[in-house]
Parts: structure tokens; C-alpha cells; sequence
């Protein structure tokens, strides 16, 4: 089954974004900021990388640029999670190299409807 | 998702403390970014996580305070200390919001309405809240014999993970498709570059197809490929002309050139590193491990008494039972070890309540115009949890006192000849078993002479009755008594210095006040550092063993008889140094066989509670040791004189004494008043004193 690494400061969010893709049988690594995601990616390779925006430690356009900078990264999905208030920040992902954006709030079937459209 | 919820709360609620925090902090005019940005990044989290787990009337509110912390960030406003009230105001609705939706209850939807108009306002009318749920494009354009799409990405589409080939079977599964590829871009093959995207599609789309649905497939490469949308003409094979502009109006036709830089540096924060090395576990989990480390403690004494009595019968001395005893010595080491270190999970620094001061002290100080600065030491001291929750309000209290009353207005300061700032210091710091907090200011200090005259006002106290200035100083925590010249809404009417004492003495604390009129009062704080386990002196007290808190015992004695004084033949007081302390007979007041009534030579252990001194007659002192603390109100009820219970190493029940509580019920049956004048000199130094 395809790996995912999600990456989110807030606890919940990361519980609630692990527990949905897990239920739906996939391998999910999680990390807390993009620092540490950054380390994790490294010494791993993932299908799908699913990242929050605001975080301390090196946010989440930065990780994707520092991601899209390694050979093993260059065309995995990574999908930022966004508010729709930050329309800038899905452009910020986008041009940092992000392949697309969830919206928050969004709910496990509309996070597993995205996850799957990525993942065929 | 409601198993989500309490970590949801827990990481909220100390997001609020963060902003709070920082908010406090900030130089207002000169703000740090990198402040600003961990505020920002709080409220953020805390709407986005409302909104996902479906509190929706906290993000609502907290998406117009996020919106005014954006345009801080962007440097678009300035932080000035009116923007920065608001925030905190507005942290303090998203605290009651986040309460209401933890613990139920009512939300006072008046003060929510007016702290986010007053948050709109400060926005400007064009920035009013945008519905946050994805509610934008209303169009119902359906086209009903489907839809005819040119799809040209760009040479670099593949390069953000996106892959025409998802899009092409998502469209797929809208309806019936057919497909023609265009491949005259394709180089030849020694030019290729596997990287790039060469191919275009277009497409034909048949069905009732909504035309957002055909939007969304290409909502992340807009910018990545050349889109046509035209709808199939009904009759004819012809399409009707409609070039596909952004419809999602969130979304600016042209993306804005350059990230804001701050979203590419930034620093590392202090919160950081701290959070991996940390685990979030239920308290009652602790409490059930806490409980069970106890029950061993016991079960291991126990052991070891048997050990000890087997050990020392000589028929018994073998090799195997040295090395018996050997394994309980390192039996009780461990269990010592085991309940220290699990008394520590439970240990939380002090900055847990401190910290919630400097916002205190921000708006009082405003509110009453003062100027007061704050000064903090100790904040690392460790005590329980289960203390630190409960000495919050009494300590909230005690700082409303001190800036209230204590604290001066700049003007009477300035004639009182000292600077124009007031200092509140709190300290923190571990003195034997128990944690010191001290709360000074450089105020007023107490008015005796106010305190006095209202007390005998109300009765408390005697008019011709004199007392020292500690007594008349320890008045203020007398129920009812305040003699504030006018009563304001920050501290009240004198109601709540009493419930201080309470709230304190319920946790086995004691507080007592210093002062010193025009130069400031010092209120110290003692309380135990754990509820759960006490260090103690066994005592025995007609052939039953009670057990005298440490920290509550001054020395033991001997009593001589020529100290003794019996006051009107029924209560004796004992002559220590240069005072008198009652004397309280323990199996008198529980109600036991009386062993002896003759007290000379018998042993009396002198101890303090709540300030006072009193020596309890005991039959032998027996061996210190630290006892796990039973409630007596879970496991039987409350009895009067006694905080609770422990079991004792051979299984024994014994009775934990409550020493301000005897002391009390010493007074209450009928116990004189100390002291009348029994000196040599016919004089009671403390009145000396006071009558000079």
C-alpha cells in the first residue's frame, strides 16, 4: 500500500489526518514541523507527502521546495493544507513546487476523496 | 472524530496561552515578526482545527482575529497597544468559546458579537469575514450533452507531481469520453527530455456533467496548462466559445509574484524541540500508576518488616537469607526510586500559574491607572499538578489584592517619595517539603488602624482588647472585613481574602501576610508539593498510632511541670521560651481512653499550623517515615482533626493529624484565649510590644 507522510504541528490534525488515511489501509509516517518531516524524507522515500502550511521549524512551502530539490522527491504529490482565506499561500505552495492543496476545514472522506485522486 | 477532540482542546488551549503570552510581550510600534508570526500561527491552528472537527462559532470568531494578525504580519497595520487589547480580549472569548464547546454550558453570544464587531471594525467594512466554509462558486452550469476540453499543460507540469494522465480518468469517471492526444510538440527522441510534458489532449465529455465538476479535475495545474471549456452545442457537434477563466474568485489571476518573505524564513521558535521529547498521557493513567507505586510502597514495608524480624532470629542466619535480606534492602531503594520518579510526572513548574499574571497585572494596571511592574523568580519550581490547579485562583486573587490595594497611584507614590512604578514580585522556591510562594508589593502596605477600627466596628474584636500587628495584620483574612476607602469591581468588597485562606488551608497549606504600612505586604504561600505522599512522625497516643505532618513540627520536648499553667483549672498552657502555647491533648479531643492526666515528664511535640504554635501530648515518639496519603472522605468520610489515612508496614491503619484543624477545635471547646499576663515581669512580651 502507498506510504504517506504527513506533516502538521497541531497534534489533533495530525491524529485526525494519520487515523483517516490508516483506516483506508495506508502506510503513514508522521512528523510535527518541516525540519523534521525534511530528516524523516530523507531517509525514506513516500508515494505522497501531505503538508501544513503554518508551522514553526521550517514551514510547509519550504519543505516542499527543499523536497522538490531532492532527486527521490521531484514528482511525488505533495499536497499543502490551506485555508481558503490564504488563496496566496495555494499559490505560494504551487510555485514552491506543491502539486495541489487541501482546503481546511475539510472532513476524512473529503481528505480520502483528495488522497485517492492523487494516488489513482 | 470526536477521539480527536481532546487532544483538539488540549493544543488550543495552549495556543491561547502562546498568544497571550507573546501578546503580552510585544513592543508595541517596534513588534518582532517573529512574534507576530507565532501569534499568527496559534490562531491559525486553532481555526483551521475548529473548522475540521466542527467548532464552527470558534472558527468563525477566530478567522476575523486571524485576518487582523495577518495584515500585523504583513506589515499592511501597525501593532499598536489598542490592536493588541483587542487580541487579547479576543483570546479570552476563544478560551470561553473552547470551555463551552469542552464542558458544556451557555456561550455569551453578546460579548462574542461585540468583541468580533469591535475586531470588524478595526478591519474596515471591505474586510468583512469571508465565509470560510467553500461555499463560492454557486454556478449551476450544467451542461446536459457534456463538455469539449482542450488540455495544453506546460513543459513543466510534471515537475510539481501532477500527472495529465490522473486528470484525463477523473474525467473519466464524469461521463463518457473520448480522447485525441496531440503529439506534435513530442522532439525527437535524442531531445527529450523525460522531465518535461510535450503532449495536449483534447477532450470530449458527454453526459449531464456540472461544469465545477470538470473545473475541480484541473483546479491545481490553472496555472500549469492552457484550458479550454466549451459546453457541447445540443444539436449541432459545434461548441459554443467560452474560454475558462478563474472561477474560483478566492484565487488571483495572476499569482502574486514572490511569497511574503517572511513565509520563507522562519526562525526556529522557542516551542520547538521540547515537544518531541514529550508524551501526552491521561491524568488519571498517572493517578492509577501514582496509586499503585503506593500500594507497593506498603507491600514492600511490609516485606521488610518481616524481613527484619526473620533476619535477627538466629536459628534463621544462613546464606540464603543474607541474601534475602540484601534483595528487599534493593527492593526498597527501587520502590523508593519508583514512587520519586512517578511523583515527578505529576510535578509541573510553577510558570503554569505565574504565567498567568503578566496578563493580569496588564489589564488591572490599566484599568485602575496604575503603573506596576512585574517580577517573576522561581518559575521552574516544581509542584503537583493537582496543587498548582487549585492554587491559581487564590494566587489571582492575591495579585488583584496587591494592585488594588496595595500598589499606589502614580501621584500618591510620587508623594510618598517613592518612583512612580509600583513592584509586584512573585517568588517562587522549595523550602523542605513544601513549596514558598512569596507575593510582595512596594505599596501602601496594610492600614492597621483602618483594620482595627473596622474589626472592632463589626465586633471581631474586643475595645479594649489589644493585639500585636501580626494579629491585627492577619484580620484581612477574617470573612467580611475590608477596609478599602472605596470599593472598586477589581477586588471586591472584602469577600475572598477569607476564601484565599480556605481554598489554601484545604490543600494543607497556610498563608500569612507581612507588612509594613508605606512600604509594602508580603503574602507567603506554604503548600505541600504533593497530596499523595507526606513525609511524618509517627507518634503513639493511648496504644494508637497517629502520624504529625514533618513540616508542621517545630521540636519535641519533655514537659516540665514548673512551665505548665493551668488556666481556670480546665486548659493548660505551657510556657516555651518567651511564649505560650496551649497544650492539646490528643486522645482528649478524639475521645479516647484517657491514658494519664498527669503531664510532667511526658512527651509533647510542639507544632505550627496556620501560624500558630500549639504542643500535642504524645505517649512515644516512633520512627519518621513517608506515608501514602488515604482520603478519608473516598474511603469512609470526613472526620475533624484528622486529613487523612495510610497504611503503616505492618498492615496497621493509621490516623494522619490535621494540625491547623486540632489546633481549631482545640479553641472551640472553650480553650482560653492566650494568654493573660503570667510573666514573671507580669507582662506578655507580644502585648509589651504593642502597648509601647
Amino acid at each position: 500500500m502507498a506510504s504517506i507522510l504527513a506533516v502538521d504541528d497541531s497534534a489533533s490534525m495530525r491524529q485526525m489526518v494519520s487515523f483517516t488515511l490508516k483506516g483506508a489501509g495506508y502506510d503513514v509516517t508522521e512528523a510535527k514541523d518541516g525540519a523534521e518531516a525534511l530528516q524523516i524524507a530523507k531517509s525514506n522515500s513516500y508515494n505522497l507527502v501531505i503538508t501544513d502550511i503554518n508551522m514553526p521549524n521550517m514551514d510547509g512551502i519550504t519543505l516542499t521546495k527543499e523536497l522538490r530539490s531532492l532527486p527521490t522527491y521531484k514528482f511525488t504529490p505533495i499536497l499543502t493544507l490551506t485555508t481558503e482565506s490564504s488563496a496566496d499561500k495555494k499559490m505560494a505552495g504551487k510555485q514552491a513546487g506543491a502539486t495541489g492543496w487541501i482546503v481546511k476545514p475539510f472532513n476524512p472522506d473529503q481528505l480520502l476523496a483528495t488522497v485517492k485522486k492523487v494516488l489513482g | 472524530m470526536q477521539q480527536f477532540h481532546q487532544t483538539f482542546f488540549e493544543e488550543s488551549f495552549e495556543g491561547l496561552d502562546i498568544m497571550e503570552n507573546e501578546l503580552l510581550n510585544l513592543d508595541v510600534g517596534n513588534a518582532d515578526n517573529e512574534s507576530i508570526n507565532t501569534i499568527f500561527r496559534s490562531a491559525h491552528s486553532i481555526k483551521g482545527g475548529s473548522g475540521t472537527f466542527g467548532f464552527t462559532a470558534i472558527a468563525e470568531f477566530t478567522h476575523v482575529a486571524e485576518t487582523l494578525l495577518d495584515e500585523m504580519r504583513d506589515g499592511v497595520r501597525q501593532v499598536t497597544q489598542e490592536s493588541v487589547d483587542l487580541l487579547l480580549k479576543s483570546v479570552d472569548v476563544m478560551r470561553d468559546m473552547l470551555t463551552v464547546y469542552k464542558d458544556g454550558g451557555d456561550m455569551d453570544a453578546d460579548n462574542i458579537a461585540t468583541v468580533q464587531k469591535e475586531l470588524e471594525d478595526m478591519l474596515g467594512a471591505e474586510n468583512a469575514p469571508q465565509e470560510i466554509t467553500n461555499s463560492d462558486s454557486a454556478t449551476d452550469d450544467t451542461a446536459l450533452t457534456g463538455w469539449h476540453i482542450s488540455f495544453h499543460p506546460h513543459v513543466e507540469m510534471l515537475r510539481t507531481g501532477n500527472d495529465p494522465v490522473r486528470m484525463i480518468k477523473a474525467l473519466g469517471e464524469l461521463g463518457d469520453i473520448s480522447i485525441v492526444a496531440d503529439i506534435t510538440a513530442l522532439p525527437a527522441f535524442a531531445d527529450l527530455n523525460p522531465e518535461d510534458s510535450f503532449l495536449s489532449w483534447e477532450i470530449t465529455l458527454t453526459g449531464d456533467i456540472n461544469k465545477d465538476d470538470v473545473v475541480e479535475v484541473f483546479d491545481w495545474v490553472e496555472d500549469e496548462c492552457d484550458l479550454d471549456i466549451h459546453p457541447l452545442a445540443a444539436d449541432s457537434g459545434t461548441t459554443i466559445v467560452e474560454t475558462q477563466q478563474t472561477t474560483n474568485n478566492a484565487l488571483p489571476a495572476t499569482p502574486s509574484v514572490g511569497a511574503p518573505a517572511q513565509v520563507t524564513k522562519q526562525a526556529p521558535t522557542k516551542k520547538g524541540g521540547g515537544e518531541a521529547a514529550s508524551i501526552r498521557v491521561g491524568i488519571d493513567k498517572v493517578d492509577e500508576i501514582i496509586n499503585l507505586v503506593g500500594e507497593l510502597v506498603i507491600t514492600q514495608s511490609m516485606l521488610g518488616q518481616i524481613g527484619g524480624e526473620i533476619g535477627s532470629d538466629e536459628s534463621h542466619n544462613s546464606s540464603r537469607m543474607e541474601k534475602l535480606l540484601e534483595g528487599l534492602a534493593q527492593l526498597e531503594r527501587n520502590t523508593r526510586e519508583i514512587q520519586e520518579s512517578v511523583m515527578r510526572i505529576r510535578m509541573l513548574p510553577i510558570s503554569f500559574v505565574f504565567s498567568r499574571v503578566p496578563r493580569l497585572v496588564h489589564d488591572l494596571s490599566s484599568k485602575l491607572d496604575k503603573k506596576v511592574e512585574l517580577v517573576t523568580i522561581g518559575e521552574g519550581t516544581e509542584l503537583d499538578k493537582t496543587v498548582m490547579e487549585k492554587i491559581g485562583d487564590p494566587m489571582v486573587h492575591l495579585v488583584r489584592n496587591a494592585l488594588d490595594h496595595g500598589i499606589e497611584t502614580p501621584a500618591e507614590r510620587l508623594a510618598a517619595g517613592k518612583s512612580e512604578t509600583g513592584t509586584l514580585t512573585l517568588n517562587a522556591y522549595h523550602k523542605g517539603g513544601s513549596i514558598i510562594i512569596e507575593l510582595s508589593d512596594d505599596g501602601a502596605g496594610i492600614n492597621k488602624a483602618g483594620v482595627l477600627n473596622k474589626a472592632r466596628t463589626n465586633g471581631l474584636v474586643g475595645e479594649n482588647e489589644t493585639l500585636s500587628d501580626d494579629a491585627i495584620n492577619d484580620l484581612i483574612f477574617h470573612p467580611g472585613l475590608s477596609t478599602a476607602e472605596t470599593l472598586s469591581d477589581v477586588s471586591g468588597r472584602g469577600v475572598g481574602m477569607d476564601v484565599v485562606r480556605k481554598n489554601i488551608k484545604s490543600l494543607g497549606g497556610s498563608v500569612r501576610v507581612d507588612s509594613t504600612e508605606g512600604k509594602g505586604a508580603t503574602f507567603t504561600i506554604q503548600l505541600p508539593l504533593t497530596l499523595a505522599i507526606l513525609d511524618g512522625q509517627l507518634v503513639k497516643v493511648a496504644n494508637e498510632t497517629f502520624i504529625v505532618p514533618l513540616v508542621s513540627i517545630i521540636e519535641s520536648i519533655q514537659v516540665k511541670s514548673e512551665n505548665l499553667n493551668r488556666i481556670a483549672g480546665k486548659a493548660d498552657l505551657y510556657k516555651l521560651r518567651d511564649e505560650y502555647i496551649p497544650v492539646i491533648r490528643a486522645d482528649h479531643i478524639f475521645g479516647m481512653n484517657k491514658s494519664h492526666s498527669e503531664l510532667n515528664d511526658r512527651l509533647m511535640v510542639v507544632v505550627e499550623g496556620d501560624g500558630k504554635k500549639a504542643g500535642v501530648i504524645v505517649d512515644d515518639l516512633l520512627a519518621q517515615q513517608q506515608v501514602v496519603i488515604k482520603s478519608l472522605e473516598t474511603n469512609y468520610q470526613r472526620v475533624d482533626g484528622l486529613s487523612g489515612a495510610t497504611i503503616l508496614g505492618d498492615g496497621t491503619v493509621a490516623l494522619i493529624l490535621d494540625i491547623p484543624g486540632i489546633i481549631d477545635m482545640y479553641k472551640e471547646k472553650g480553650a482560653p484565649v492566650p494568654p493573660a499576663p503570667v510573666n514573671p515581669d507580669g507582662k506578655d512580651p507580644d502585648i509589651a510590644d504593642e502597648a509601647a
